[in-house]
Formats: structure tokens, sequence, C-alpha cells
């Protein structure tokens, strides 16, 4: 490494850029990789203050904290934000810091547009956010903005419409950047079929984001001519149709939740070997499930419409269509299981994060493979249930993931291992209050508590104050993880190159922390 | 505060709760789906629980298989890695196991589903209109029709700090001024749509939820075969007051619907209906007074009723309304311009905003009230009157 | 950094920030003249991504004409222009969609043709309606209008935009035969069609308003018709502009025979609009 740095360059030009500019202009895959993560984690607490508030409210029956107009716009904004500013721009700085250095590449494709997918986000976000602020308050549509309620809203609804363009703007060419990487930046001898499985994700997360955030910047975009320029794409007197916004909406979105698991799911397939000491199982089965998971995302979108009066037949090819993504993802569950079995594992806090994954993303999935039953659905559409199905797969689901990711992959950015027994507290105390938040939803949901409401029936009252109760718990446990980074990358004790025992990889070839410019000279693979 | 554990164990505890009592009869439950009254339902609930129990067994081998290995298999107990990473046989057997378990499932489900599209030979068809915030039911058969909204008092209970005690109701949030009336034993046919934004009827006792879409009608049935009072809730945001727009469906004996149906019937020429009663005798008499000239006391007494009950929603009580969503009356333009706008604006309403035409919600008399109720309150100070003739004469 | 044995990575990039602040002031003055504020930020943010546009291709072009970049970095521009179509057809599949959604289904269950709610949709709400292609739906909104045909201008602009499509491969053949001249000459001729649709769709928008009494507002056919030709358009005076560009640095002998990437990325867009019109030819204008 040193020595191919030498034939080509002086010194100065090697290490970062001085001073605070560096984060303004840099190119780096690592340093834009830091920025994506430190975004996410502040929009994190955003997000989660949302939802704090949400649960405030929901303590108790009856209004006290505030108006339900707000509480609408609170519950609007806490999912854009977890999942437009927390759970996408994290998954995209694992990409930036992870892909260069497990494919033996110099650095991303396109470093220059890098740097601009990353600084659209907080621009994006200063406008979304502004929005809170603005006569008539944020968007309170849901974050499906689902018209023609949303077009109901304030002044501010031009600039939440704006602000989705400029994060779709972001996405797209951050997801260009990716795929022209992976292809184009590979080491020699990486064959496609010997990328990790995280690259393999991110690929097909890619594809995915490539072909369904113009579908939705388009969707905002009819929204915003029906309210600005007299259009009538969704009012039936035009001869539109308000439906028509949510078969255009969930093509987007449908896709969207699995771009928020797939790379969830190849950081898994990384963990999981390391700690069994063990060659993740079927690797290639992985690699066709991922693509079949994708393929089948866009024939399903319509499982969220089941009460909008489809014809017979489309509810019925959508339950079945939905049914079927079941196996692909079961096929990664069992493999997950089989690379465990007969391994020799150790319980370090990433391999806690994990198996914590495993165990409640099931528990989310099945209760996913629930709703796609359409006649139960019927009685579960836009409950608490369909909350709990869901925060079942994007908290102990993507976040744990991330947080997997976090403590795995710290030693190698910093240079320092994590204080272990904090991590293993953040792990339990998260996740015990995070099943005491999410859990009794089922129960609320089944029982009948719609969801989106500021104010419920006293029968609800006992599971709603519990999982506020959770809420509490689990934001503030948050609190630990923010310890343990900070002081991670403040020092600690030194990480070897492995960092891991069974750690296998390029990016453990590399010393801790992993040098600026990771491969100049590409690396050799076996 | 319980423990994940204890609260699964009382999860599973209270399913099977359900399932015996389910056979001793009806069981009313806080944590699961309700069996309900409707021999759908029932296939529902019956389907509800059967994936249920499927997902638990599934979830019980993976998780046994699984916490069984993260035992036996951990360095600390000496476990040694293997180093087998394929096998196509244990692929294929764990992509045709799920998969036939899928079809299982599929099959009663796309059976319940079948029926439950079936709308046909229906006795009584009700049209249901969803509004920011309440219902109007509709008798195709009868011409019966009547708004139903949140009850006065539970409403004044669920303000910001109202303060009141809720245990004192039964059915906090779920009780309306006028349920909906329909007999039991009977195919009853609905037609949601909506006169604003999309809502959601729902009933789960009559496993009946169906999207109110603005400009389509959708269709949807029940047979109920217990008579009682049966209460759900609109399910899709709608805006402010999504929380509070409750269904209560009231199932009666046959003799008892029609002698409803006998009483409330209107008269055969009325068309428009008071808004906050069924069509009585009252209205009527109510209506034959739209042609008198009103003094502005009694149009102010009737318009604050009004206001409070229709408006306030919206403008609040105190006529400030909420800035950027709803306009304050207090001070409007409009509302202390020319009579002519401001008429319009409640006649006609704005469109594409969230101010919809009361036309055909409010009676000429009630729509003159609330706006000379609106031109003399809140600290304006127009002082005219808007008579019922001059609403008349618009129609 | 020798150029052939690694990556090049620039080590500093100002422009993406401006980017940002640009698009930022651009969305928030669209914002706000939406709310019926002025034009004055965002016409500076428009401003400032134009400049920004043109710092940064500057500097890609300089670099490019110093020999920095490598057979790979070329390859990646490659792709990253693929993908970039790739994504604009996505957004316009949101429309196209749109319009076949309202074509096969909303129109008919509003006259009540179909299973379901159809038929009572049509009795209670719509009476009366009946359904044909293009409609303004049951409410009328708009009021009377007239389809706009497909003759004579919507066939002279096909024919203009698959002239330039030709006009456009010769010159991609000249600039790899080497021949400078030609290829400036041809490109030429393909600006000028595509300058001369855009010209022509703005009268056909005038007889569209002035005669045919079809505006945004005419239900979802104006809504269709407009926002598809709309945005396709705005592609085709964008893709007119970067011929343009490329075309003026032909005359500056940018390219070689063997390099000339930006032309190629200009013509892959420009045949994207091409066939975009196409799709809007059939469905819009002739069935
Ligand atoms: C990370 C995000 C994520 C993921 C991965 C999933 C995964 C799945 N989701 Fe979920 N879903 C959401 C995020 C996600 N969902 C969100 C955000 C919403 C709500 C949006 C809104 O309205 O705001 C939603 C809503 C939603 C609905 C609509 C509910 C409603 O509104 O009425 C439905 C209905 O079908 C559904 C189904 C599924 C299914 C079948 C899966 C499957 O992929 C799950 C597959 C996994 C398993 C089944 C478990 C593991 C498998 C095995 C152990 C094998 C053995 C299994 C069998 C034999 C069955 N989801
Ligand atoms: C990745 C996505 C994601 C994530 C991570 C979460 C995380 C959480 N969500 Fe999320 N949620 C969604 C996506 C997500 N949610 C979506 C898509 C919806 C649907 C929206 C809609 O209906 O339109 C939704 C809706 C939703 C609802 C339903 C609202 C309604 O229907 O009215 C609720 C209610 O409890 C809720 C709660 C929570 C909680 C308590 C968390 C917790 O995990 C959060 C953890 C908390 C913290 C991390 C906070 C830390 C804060 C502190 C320690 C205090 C210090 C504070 C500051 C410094 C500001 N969410
Ligand atoms: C569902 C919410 C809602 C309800 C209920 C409602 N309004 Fe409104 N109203 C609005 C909105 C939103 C506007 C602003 C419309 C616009 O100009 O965009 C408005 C505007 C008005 C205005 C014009 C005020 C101004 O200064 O612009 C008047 C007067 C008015 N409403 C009267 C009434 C009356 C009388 C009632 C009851 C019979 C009523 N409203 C019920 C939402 C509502
Ligand atoms: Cu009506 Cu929600
Ligand atoms: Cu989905």
């Amino acid at each position: 490494m040193s020595t191919a740095t030498a034939e080509h360059h002086d010194h100065d030009d090697h290490g970062p850029a001085k001073g605070w500019t560096r984060w303004l202009y840099t190119t780096n895959h690592k340093d834009i990789g830091t920025l994506y993560l430190l975004f996410a984690l502040v929009m994190f607490f955003i997000g989660g203050g949302m939802a704090l508030i949400i649960r405030a409210e929901l303590f108790q029956p009856g209004l006290q904290l505030v108006d339900p107009l707000f509480f609408n716009s609170m519950t609007t904004m806490h999912a854009l934000v977890m999942i437009f500013g927390v759970v996408m721009p994290a998954f995209v700085g694992l990409a930036n810091w992870m892909i260069p250095m497990m494919i033996g590449g110099p650095d991303m494709a396109l470093p220059r547009l890098n740097n601009w997918s990353f600084w659209i986000m907080p621009f994006a976000f200063l406008l979304l956010l502004s929005t809170l602020f603005m006569e008539g308050g944020g968007p309170a549509g849901g974050w499906t903005l689902y018209a023609p309620l949303s077009l109901q809203g304030g002044d501010s609804f031009a600039f939440v419409i704006f602000s989705i363009h400029f994060m779709g703007i972001s996405s797209v060419m951050g997801s260009i950047n990716i795929v022209a990487t992976i292809f184009n930046m590979r080491a020699p001898g990486m064959t496609l079929m010997k990328m990790p499985l995280f690259v393999w994700t991110w690929l097909i997360t890619a594809y995915l984001l490539i072909a369904v955030i113009p579908v939705l910047a388009g969707a905002v975009t009819m929204l915003l001519t029906d309210r600005y320029f007299g259009t009538s794409f969704f009012s039936a007197a035009g001869g539109g149709d308000p439906v028509m916004y949510q078969h255009i909406f969930w093509f987007f979105g449908h896709p969207e939740v699995y771009i928020l698991i797939l790379p969830a799911f190849g950081i898994i397939s990384s963990i999981i070997p390391t700690f069994a000491r063990k060659p993740l199982f079927g690797y290639a089965s992985m690699v066709y499930a991922t693509a079949s998971i994708a393929f089948l995302s866009f024939i399903v979108w319509a499982h969220h419409m089941f009460t909008v009066g489809m014809p017979l037949a489309g509810e019925m090819f959508f339950m079945f269509a939905t049914m079927m993504i079941s196996v692909p993802t079961g096929v990664k569950v069992f493999n997950w299981i089989a690379t465990m079995w007969r391994g020799s594992m150790t319980f370090e806090t990433p391999m806690l994060f994990a198996v914590g994954f495993l165990v409640m993303f099931t528990i989310g999935g099945l209760s996913g493979l629930m709703l796609a039953i359409t006649p139960a659905d019927i009685q579960y559409h836009d409950t608490y249930f369909v909350v709990a199905h869901f925060h079942y797969v994007l908290v102990p689901g993507a976040i744990y993931s991330i947080m997997a990711a976090t403590y795995y992959w710290m030693p190698k950015w910093t240079g320092n291992m994590y204080d272990e027994k904090w991590g293993k507290i953040h792990f339990w105390v998260s996740t015990i209050f995070l099943n005491v938040l999410f859990f009794p939803m089922h129960f609320v949901g089944l029982a009948g508590m719609p969801r989106r409401i500021p104010d419920y029936s006293l029968q609800f009252a006992d599971w709603n104050a519990v999982a506020t109760i959770g809420a509490f718990g689990f934001g503030f446990s948050q609190l630990i993880f923010v310890y343990v980074v900070l002081k991670c990358m403040r020092g600690g004790e030194k990480a070897t190159t492995e960092v891991w025992e069974g750690a296998e990889g390029l990016e453990w070839t590399v010393p801790s922390p992993a040098p600026y410019h990771t491969f100049e000279k590409p690396p050799v693979i076996n | 505060m319980r423990s994940p554990i204890n609260l699964a164990v009382s999860w599973v505890a209270a399913m099977s709760a359900v399932v015996v009592s389910q056979t001793a009869g009806a069981a009313v439950s806080d944590i699961n789906m309700p069996v309900g009254v409707t021999p759908l339902s029932q296939e529902v609930y019956g389907l509800h629980m059967l994936i249920f129990w499927i997902c638990c067994v599934i979830g019980a081998a993976v998780f046994a298989v699984m916490f069984y290995s993260m035992f036996k298999h951990r360095k600390s107990k000496g476990a040694v890695a293997a180093d087998f990473h394929e096998s196509t046989t244990v692929e294929i057997i764990w992509t045709a196991v799920p998969l036939i378990i899928l079809v299982a499932m599929a099959i009663p489900a796309a059976k319940t589903l079948i029926a439950m599209e079936d709308t046909s030979n229906a006795e009584v068809t009700v049209k249901v209109t969803g509004y920011q915030w309440k219902w109007h039911y509709e008798y195709l058969d009868s011409g019966i029709n009547f708004f139903s909204t949140l009850d006065a008092e539970h409403n004044r209970a669920r303000q910001v700090g109202s303060g009141v005690d809720l245990t004192q109701f039964d059915h906090y949030l779920k009780e309306v001024d006028n349920p909906l009336v329909v007999p039991v034993g009977k195919k009853i046919r609905f037609l949601h749509t909506s006169a604003d934004v999309i809502h959601s009827w729902w009933v789960p006792d009559l496993a009946v939820k169906k999207d109110a879409i603005p400009g389509f009608i959708n269709e949807n049935w029940a047979l109920i075969e217990k008579p009682g009072i049966y209460r759900g809730k609109c399910t899709e945001l709608c805006g402010r007051d999504h929380g509070f727009m409750p269904v209560v469906v009231k199932a009666v004996p046959e003799e008892e619907y029609l002698a409803w149906v006998a009483e409330n019937a209107p008269a055969p020429v009325l068309a428009a209906t008071d808004s906050t009663a069924t069509a009585t005798a009252a209205t009527a008499a109510v209506e034959e007074d739209a042609d008198r000239e009103w003094a502005q006391d009694e149009l102010m007494a009737k318009g604050e009723t009004v206001y409070n009950q229709v408006c306030a929603a919206c403008h609040q009580a105190n006529g400030q309304g909420l800035p950027g969503a709803f306009p304050a009356i207090a001070g409007s333009a409009i509302a202390t311009g020319p009579q002519d706008a401001h008429i319009d604006v409640i006649y006609s309403g704005v469109q594409g905003s969230a101010m919809a035409s009361f036309a055909g919600q409010l009676s000429d008399v009630d729509m003159a009230a609330v706006i000379t109720y609106q031109r003399n309150a809140f600290g304006n100070t127009v002082g005219d009157t808007v008579q019922p003739s001059q609403i008349k004469a618009l129609r | 950094m020798s150029a052939e044995s690694s990556y090049y990575i620039p080590h500093e990039a100002k422009w993406p920030i401006v980017g940002s602040i640009a698009l930022f002031l651009f969305f928030l003055g669209f914002g706000s003249v939406l709310n019926g504020g002025n034009w004055i930020i965002m016409a500076v943010g428009g401003a400032l991504l134009v400049y920004m546009m043109f710092r940064w291709f500057a500097d890609v072009i300089n670099e490019s004409e110093n020999g920095i970049y490598s057979k790979q970095v070329d390859v990646s521009f490659r792709m990253a222009m693929m993908w970039f179509i790739f994504s604009e057809v996505m957004f316009f599949g949101a429309f196209f969609g749109a319009l076949f959604y309202a074509r096969i289904f909303s129109g008919p269950w509003l006259s009540g043709l179909g299973e379901g709610g159809a038929a009572a949709t049509n009795a209670v709400l719509w009476q009366g309606f009946d359904y044909v292609w293009p409609t303004n739906g049951p409410g009328e909104l708009g009021g009377n209008f007239l389809k706009m045909g497909w003759f004579p201008l919507p066939i002279i602009n096909t024919l203009i935009l698959l002239t330039s499509g030709v006009t456009c491969t010769i010159a991609h053949h000249a600039i790899k035969d080497g021949d400078r001249k030609k290829m400036v000459r041809w490109l030429l001729a393909t600006v000028a069609l595509g300058f001369l649709f855009v010209v022509l769709q703005a009268v056909e928008y005038k007889e569209a308003y002035a005669h045919l009494n079809l505006k945004l507002s005419t239900g979802i056919y104006g809504s269709t018709f407009f926002l598809l030709t709309g945005f396709h358009g705005f592609h085709v005076t964008m893709g007119a502009v970067i011929l343009l560009v490329v075309m003026l640095r032909g005359t500056r002998s940018h390219f070689s025979s063997t390099n000339h990437f930006a032309f190629e990325a200009a013509a892959w867009y420009w045949h994207f609009v091409d066939v975009v019109w196409l799709g809007l030819f059939i469905f819009v204008y002739i069935l």
C-alpha cells in the first residue's frame, strides 16, 4: 500500500485536506460515508423525538398535549424523516465506506457526484423541516401523501413536494454512483459471484432506487399540478381517480420498503459468518433470493390497497404475489440459521444485534404474511396491527442492522475498539424496551384501534401506556449508542487489522483505521 | 411495567382464552380480533386464527432450531466450526415446503375473499357518504337520510386539556348522535362514497371496511345475525378530526326496524334535512318556516348551535380558526364583507380546499342562521341578517 | 498522478455544494412563487444552478482535455449516463401509467362498466355520463373542448424528431471518421430541428388554448396531454441545449474520433427523447 502511494504522490496529496472545508469539498468515499452516517444519526434523534411526541400524546386517552392537526403532522414527518433521513442515508453511508473496500476499488466511481448526493440531503431536510414552522404547519396527510387529503395542506404543501424531489435527486445520483462503482471499480479477479453479499444487496437496491424514485417524483408532481395548475389526475369529476395516486405511490412505496431492508440482509450476511466462524451457507441462493425479492417487489404494490375497492381478480393476484415473497425471504432466514448451525459462535455486540434482527425481523415478516391475506387484511388494514408489523421490520430490522454494522465496522473506521460492555448493555436495554414498545401494538390493532389517531377509546388505554413507556425507554437507551460511538471515535483499545477472529473479506486486510485511500493499487484476489 | 416475556405469555394465554370462549359464546377481547356477528366476520376470524397459528408454528420451529444452535454451537462450549456451506437438497426443501404451506393458506383465503365481494341479492341498501368529519346515511329504499356525528358530550371531553373525566363514558369516542339502524337477518348492501377526502367505514364486528372514495362508489355487504349495537371508526386518515368520526350501527329485529322506518320516512315532498336530527315532523315545520322573515336574535341563537356543531371543528369555537389551515371567522374579510360572497362560500364551498359546500348538509334556515351568526359574533359587527328565503332562492 | 495506472479522483469538489445551495434556493423560490410570492429567489437559484453546471462541466472538460482520465473513468461516465436515462424513462413511466389507468380503468368505471361499485358509481353519482376518450370527466371540467388531432403538427413534429435522430447519427459517424466539419454541420441541423420541434410544440399549445379550448384544466385529458407533452418538450429543449454545447465544443476541436463521450451521451439522450415521443405520438395523439 505505502509503496504504491509513494510512486504516485507527494505526501500532501495523500491525506485529507486541512480545515473544515475538507468536509464541504471532500470527494473521499470514507469522508462522505462518515458524513452520511452522522447525518443519519442526527436525523434519528429528530425523527425519534417526533415519535416520542406521538407516544406522549397517546400515553393516556384524551387529548393532553397537542392539537390533532399537529399530531398528524408529527406522524407524517416522523415517517418521512425516519425513512428518507435515517435509514436510506445510513445505508448509503455504509455503502460509501464499505463497497470500495470490499471490492478492492480506489474509491467510488464518481467522487464529485458523490459529494453532491450527500450535500443535497441537509438542504432537502432543511426545506422539509422548515415547513413545520410555516402557517398551517407541516404536511399532515400521512407519509403516503394520499390525494385529495394532502391537497388540502397549507402553504407548506409545495415545499414538501419539492423536498421530496430534492431527496429523490440525491438518491438517484447516489444509486447511479453505486451501480457504476460495483460494475466498474472491482479489483481484477473480483468476479460478481465473489462479491460480498453486502455489495450484492446494495447493487440490487440501487436498481430498485433508480427504478422507483422517479416514479415517486412523478406521483408528487401530479399532486403539485393538481393543487396549483388545475389538472385533475386525482379528481373523479375530471375523469381522474384518487385511487390512481395510490397505485402510483405504492408502485414506488412497496419496492421502497425492500430498499429499506435489502442492504440490511447484506449486513447480516456479513456478520453472522464472522461470529459463527463458518462461511455463509448458500451464497448463490442468497443472491438469487435477493434478486427474486426485488423482482417480486414490483408486482405486489396493491396489497396496501385491499380496501380501496379493486376488482376481485386484482385482489387475488396481489394476495398471491405478496405471499410469494415469503419464500425467498424464508430462504434467507434458513440460510442464516444454517450458517450458525454447527459453527463456533461468540456473541459480541454486532452478533447480538444480528441475532436480534433475525428473531424480530422474522416476527415482523410473519405478521406481514398475515397482512397479505386479503380477507383478513380487511380487518387489519389501517390499524395498529399494521403499525406493529412495519415497526418490527423497520426498527429491529433496518435500524438494528445499521447498529450491527456500526459496531462491526467501527473498529475498522476509527482504529479503536468500541466499549464492548456498553455495547452489550445498549443491545439488551434496547431490545427489551423495543418489545415493550411495539409488541402491544399487535393487541390494540387487532382489538380495533385505528392508526393515525391522537386519541382513542378507553379499552386501549393500558396497552398504549405500556407502549409509551417502552418508547421512552427505547428512545433514551439510544443515548448509550451515541456515547459508545463518540467514545470509540475519540480513542480506546487499538484494533487489529483483522479485528474479528473469524472475519473474511478485503476490508479486513487493510490496517485499522483504514488508510484514507484504501486500494490505490488493486489488491490480489485469491 | 411488564417484561416482554410476561407480555408474550399473557398474549398466548389470552389468545387461547379467546379460542375457548368462542365456543362458549360471544367474546369481547382487548387483544384480539372480534369474532363478530356476521357469517363473514366469523369466517374472517377463523381465517385470521388459522394463519396466526400457522405463523406461530413456523416461528416456533425456526426459533427452536436457532436457539438450539446458539446454545450448543457456541465457542465457549468448545464447539468447533464445521465448514459445510452448501447443499442444493436442503435449499430445494426449504423453498418447496414454505410454498406448500402458502398454498394451504391461499385456498381458504381465496374462498372467503370471493364471498366477501358478492353483493348480490341484498334486501336493504344504505348509501354511506363520508364527510369531514361525519357520516351521512341514506336509505335508498325508504328515502330516510341523516348525518351521524360524534356525540356532543364526547366531543367536549376530547378537546385538548378539557379535564373531563373520561371514565364516565361507556364508549368513549364511539358514540354518535344518530346511529345507523338496520335489521338483523337481512342482507344489507352498503354503497360507500365521500364528499371530500377519502374516508373508510369500518365496523369490526361486521368485518366491513371499505374506503369511501370521492367520486366513486364502493360496494360491500353484511348480514347481521344478532341484534345489538356495533361500533367502529373511520380508518382512513381524513384530516384533523379523523380520530373523531365514529360509526355506530344499531341492529334491531325486523319488526322494530320496519317501525323505525315508518316513523322516520320523510314526507314525499321533503328534500333537505336538518343537520342535527333525523327527518322528523319537527324538521318539516322548520322547512315551512323558510319563507318567513326571521328576527336577528332568533337567527343568532340557531346559528350558534349550528356553528358549534358543524363549523367549529375547523374554524374553532372561538372563531379564530387555525392559522394556515382553517381561516379565522373573526375579522374575516369574507364574513364581514358583502353578503353574496359570504353566502357563496358556505353554499358552494371553496374548490380544492377543506371548505365543502354545505348546500346539501344544512337546511335553508340553518344556513341563513349560521351565516348571520358569523357576521355578528367573535367581534364581527356587520349587524345585518341573512334570511332563509335568500338561501331558498339559490336552490 | 499518472493517468493510465490509477483511477482519477479529484481531491476537492467545490461545485457540488454550490449546486446544493442553488437547488435549495430554486425549490424554496418555486415554492414561494406557488404560494403567491415573487420570482427573485427562484431566479437566483436557477441562475446559480446554471452557473454551477457551467463551471463543473468546464472542470471536467479541462481534465478530460488534459488526458487525466483513463478508459475506466470513461466507462463510469457511460454507466452513469445510461442509468440516468433509465431513471428518466421511469419518470415518464409514471405519467404514461396515469394515462393508461385513466383510460383503461377510471373512465369505464365512471360510466358504469366493471364489477364492484362501478354500476352504482354511474347510477348514483354521475348519471348519464358516457365515457369516450378523450374526456374531461363527468364534471366536464374546463368545458367543451376538441381533441388534439395527430394531423398536421404532431405528424410533422414526429418527422422532425425522427429526422433529427438520423442527422444526429450522421454526425456521430462523421466524428468517428474524424471529420469534424461534417460533424458540426450535421449537429447544427440536429439542433435546429430540435428547436424547430419546440417552436411547433408551442404553436400547438397556442392552438389548443385559443381554438380547441384544450387546457391544463380540461379534465384528465388536458392533464395527461399537457404534462406528457410538456415534460417531453422540456426534455427536448434540454437535449437541444446539450447538443448545442456539444456542437460548440466540436468547433473547438474538443473531440477526437475515439474520445467523444460527451457527444455520445448527448446522442443517447436525444434518442431517448425521440423514443418517448414515439410513445406519445401513439398513445396521446393517435389512439
Ligand atoms: C423493511 C420494511 C418492510 C418489509 C421487509 C416488509 C415485509 C413484508 N410486508 Fe410490509 N410494510 C412495511 C414495511 C415492510 N414490510 C411498511 C412500512 C408498511 C406500511 C406502510 C404504510 O401504510 O404506511 C407495510 C405494510 C404491509 C402491508 C399492508 C398492510 C395494510 O396497510 O393493510 C402488507 C400486506 O400485505 C405487508 C406485507 C408484507 C409481507 C408479506 C412482507 C414479506 O416480505 C415478509 C417476508 C418474511 C417472512 C414471511 C418471515 C421469514 C420467513 C420464514 C421464516 C419462512 C417461512 C415462512 C412461510 C412458509 C410463510 N406489509
Ligand atoms: C425506519 C423507519 C421508522 C423508525 C425507525 C420508527 C421508529 C419509531 N416509531 Fe415509527 N413510523 C414509521 C417509520 C419508523 N418509525 C412509519 C413509516 C410510520 C407511518 C407513518 C404514517 O402513518 O404516515 C410510523 C408511525 C409511527 C406511529 C403511528 C403513528 C400514527 O399512526 O399516528 C407510532 C406510534 O407509536 C410510531 C412510533 C415510533 C417509535 C416510538 C419509534 C422509536 O423506534 C423511535 C426511537 C426514539 C428515538 C431514537 C428518540 C431518541 C430521542 C431522545 C433520547 C430524546 C432526545 C430528543 C432530542 C435530542 C430531539 N411510529
Ligand atoms: C372541514 C373543515 C371546514 C368546515 C367543517 C368548515 N369550514 Fe369554512 N373553511 C374551511 C377552509 C379550509 C377554508 C378556507 C378556504 C380557502 O379559501 O381556501 C374555509 C373558509 C371559510 C370562510 C371564508 C373565510 C375567509 O376569510 O376566507 C367562511 C366564511 C367559512 N369557511 C364558513 C364556514 C361555515 C359557516 C361553516 C359551517 C357551516 C364552515 N365554514 C365549516 C374549512 C372548513
Ligand atoms: Cu374520516 Cu378518517
Ligand atoms: Cu408493501
